[in-house]
């Protein structure tokens, strides 16, 4: 029912994108949407007065290998209702579910930075764990583990159990050029170890 | 650099000098996760480690003569156990509260250094999970008696 | 001078448990050296950069000014104090004296020099 009116609105709002009701488990409005078009669906979403999903909650990916396509990126958005209007009147206070299939083959996701700046930490982590990367995202490195780390640990082919000689060694002291010098390493695009996937 | 020895020590200076040591330990903040609220409890008015003389945590190493390392160790946070151990002056001792700080615990996985022991030179192992206050003033206590015997040049 | 003797006694007690023990852990205590125990402390992590960095200049004027109506502050504490002996002649003194450092401070005023956040008015 509740998907069905978001739907309605967005489909309103986008006639040209083709979007489907997903299943959920906890009754949550779920849409899947398709990739190439997440960002402008997270724009409408964000601005139109019926809509106004403010409130980027937390995103995730769902490892299902050996499905395919074998991520599944979840995201959560909230309207907040009176709380926060962005628009003349108020839109329903409500949550929604956005799932974006990932072929295995070619992990790359469009960053939602620009629409929701929240995006980028929770992106971080997902680029950390799954190896998924974003394409235009503004600092994109590992969060969680260390930064030198290869491999993505959240995979369901990770070995949990590895043990690796653990390293009680840093630099003293470094300049402010090396410092700067090696976020910007941390930052280099496709920073993957060859093989990794 | 060879260490500087009065050749007239007594045992009584010796046993001054101990007492002193063993009487005023004070621990530097080293909280890593639940292990620490135990620890908390511990330094709070119910189990007073006051009474021990450790009441005070300091907050930089350089003042602080012990390291509890409570809770888990992650690798990541490895080069920073190691290095704040570094900067305590001597004497120093380490405990390892809970069980994920001396072996692991729980975590077997790539994210856990299993003991911290492989990074920082323990004294004393305190096991639970998390131990309760009493098993750790027990552990500060063993800590004592260690400090008792030992030779003061250590 | 002879009520002065027992605080005399007491700072000598003070500094000589301060300084006897400082001297006696010097003697007793180990002394190991290295690089990573002389290393800055930042929490554990490497110390980026050295901690000579350029400070602003507003805190040097902030600080001239508190002395120098600091000490204008000093010398109203003495007259307060001699104040009916002083009388008439006195009290037009100390208006012309605080009158003098009230034009300065009105014109440090308006040259900006209270302006924390720094905005250029010149």
């Amino acid at each position: 029912m509740a998907t069905s009116s978001v739907l309605d609105s967005l489909s309103a709002a986008m006639p040209g994108v083709s979007l489907v009701d997903a299943p959920s488990a906890d009754g949550m409005p779920s849409i899947l949407v398709d990739r190439g078009e997440l960002v402008e669906v997270c724009s409408t979403l964000r601005d139109h007065p019926a809509l106004q999903f403010a409130l980027f909650v937390d995103a995730t990916i769902a490892d299902l290998a050996p499905a395919t396509p074998r991520f599944h990126a979840v995201y959560h958005l909230a309207c907040l209702g009176a709380a926060f209007m962005q628009s003349a009147g108020p839109a329903e206070a409500r949550r929604l579910r956005l799932k974006v299939l990932v072929p295995d083959e070619d992990p790359r996701l469009p960053s939602l930075t620009p629409v929701y700046p929240a995006a980028g930490w929770p992106e971080r982590e997902m680029y950390d764990l799954f190896g998924v990367t974003f394409d235009d995202h503004p600092d994109l490195r590992r969060i969680l583990m260390p930064d030198d780390w290869e491999g993505y640990p959240l995979r369901k082919d990770y070995p949990v159990q590895i043990r690796k000689e653990t390293s009680g060694w840093e630099p003293l002291q470094v300049t402010a050029e090396e410092f700067a010098a090696s976020l910007r390493a941390a930052r280099e695009p496709g920073r993957r170890p060859p093989g990794a996937s | 650099m060879p260490d500087f020895e009065i050749p007239i020590l007594t045992t009584t200076v010796e046993k001054a000098v101990q007492w002193a040591r063993r009487s005023a330990i004070w621990p530097v903040t080293f909280g890593l996760a639940c292990c620490a609220i135990e620890m908390m409890a511990m330094s709070c008015g119910r189990y007073d480690i006051a009474r021990f003389g450790a009441e005070v945590f300091r907050g930089s190493p350089r003042q602080s003569d012990l390291m509890i390392v409570a809770g888990r160790l992650s690798r990541k946070m490895a080069p920073v156990l190691r290095r704040v151990y570094d900067q305590m002056p001597e004497p120093k001792w380490v405990i390892s509260m809970g069980a994920c700080a001396s072996c692991g615990g729980v975590f077997d996985n790539y994210a856990i250094v299993q003991g911290c022991d492989q990074i920082v030179p323990i004294d004393v192992f305190v096991p639970g999970c998390p131990p309760r206050p009493e098993s750790l003033i027990y552990g500060i206590v063993q800590l004592q008696r260690k400090i008792k015997n030992s030779r003061m040049s250590a | 001078m002879p009520g002065f003797l027992p605080i005399l006694i007491m700072i000598g007690l003070g500094v000589g448990f301060a300084g006897g023990n400082i001297v006696l852990s010097q003697f007793l205590g180990p002394k190991r050296p290295s690089a990573e125990k002389s290393a800055p402390y930042e929490c554990g992590m490497p110390a980026v950069g050295d901690a000579r960095e350029r400070q602003s200049v507003k805190f040097y004027l902030v600080a001239m000014i508190f002395l120098l109506f600091d000490i204008e502050v000093a010398f109203l504490y003495p007259w307060a104090a001699a104040f009916r002996t002083l009388g008439t002649t006195g009290f037009w003194q100390i208006v012309t004296f605080f009158g003098l450092l009230l034009t300065g401070y009105i014109y440090v005023w308006r040259k900006g020099a209270f302006d924390w956040s720094g905005e250029r008015r010149r």
